[in-house]
């Protein structure tokens, strides 16, 4: 279970980005949304939904918001999903949002974040306005029946409630140490 | 002929790949008599040589024989004909699985 509910304030990170530079959540602070998703390299959920959260973020852009996706999986256990694979990963793919490595997995236990990818969406206030998957079908983008993430975000952009706060994140177990 | 499925729990497309291995295998008038295995631990992973999940094998041979055989309790990504990741095989590579004499297939 997550630890936010709708209504609650994002947790603040400073974290190491593909780019390297540090990221915080403070940088962002102008954007008229934030979501911040956890997501990793090796999960075939994360790779099947990442084109559509590139293009999301390519569409959204210029209305103010903002993706930060976030990597907390143990590397040891799993060496796709290394600091260097996350560099390869963002050049290969053209990430047009940070890509951020917690490596001690502080945010995503303080998140309560368990699956990737998982979505927390920040109205600019920083409230919680939708937490979970991006749409209902990872399988094929052309079936999707209820796009949860674009609804929502269009929700808080146009300053009225989303049809739907939350839904259970679809993908891989985050992998702890 | 034979056909396995293994799959992981904590992998939640299992329950629609059955389904779709099990479709496909009716278009094909194929009896359904599919093992399903429930891999549980890392070290039955390493002695069922399980790449993730979900995986099917006909006549023992993977459907899409993978380049790296890491063998591990993970969630498995297929390459689709169209190029695009999915957790799920798709109903043509199963349905190729089938058609193909398991010696003309690589292992």
């Amino acid at each position: 279970m997550a630890n936010l509910k709708p209504g609650d304030k994002a947790i603040p990170f400073e974290l190491p980005g593909v780019d390297d530079r540090r990221h915080a959540l403070a940088d962002y602070a102008d954007k008229e949304a934030v979501a911040v998703v956890f997501t990793c390299n090796h999960c075939p959920y994360a790779r099947a939904w990442e084109d559509r959260l590139i293009y999301m973020q390519a569409d959204y852009a210029s209305r103010g918001v903002q993706l930060v996706a976030i990597n907390a999986n143990d590397a040891r256990k799993y060496p796709d999903d290394s600091f260097p694979r996350m560099k390869e990963r963002s050049e290969e793919k053209g990430f047009n949002f940070p890509y951020l490595y917690d490596e001690s997995q502080e945010i995503a236990r303080a998140y309560g974040a368990e699956r990737t990818p998982e979505i927390f969406l920040f109205d600019k206030g920083g409230a919680l306005r939708y937490h979970g998957t991006v749409d209902d079908n990872y399988d094929d983008p052309a079936a999707v029946k209820t796009h949860y993430f674009s609804d929502a975000l269009e929700a808080v952009l146009d300053g009225s409630e989303p049809p739907t706060t939350e839904t259970a994140p679809v993908g891989c177990t985050i992998k702890w140490k | 002929m034979r056909v396995s499925f293994l799959y992981y729990e904590e992998c939640p497309s299992h329950d629609l790949a059955l389904e779709r291995l099990r479709a496909v295998m009716a278009e094909e008038r194929v009896a359904d008599n599919v093992e399903v295995v429930k891999v549980e631990t890392e070290e039955q992973a390493r002695e069922l040589r399980f790449v993730g999940s979900p995986t099917i094998r006909v006549d023992g041979q993977d459907i899409d024989p993978p380049d790296d055989s890491r063998y591990a309790l993970t969630c498995r990504a297929y390459r689709l004909e169209d190029d695009r990741i999915s957790p799920l095989p798709s109903r043509d590579m199963i349905r190729r699985a089938l058609r193909s004499p398991a010696k003309s297939r690589p292992g």
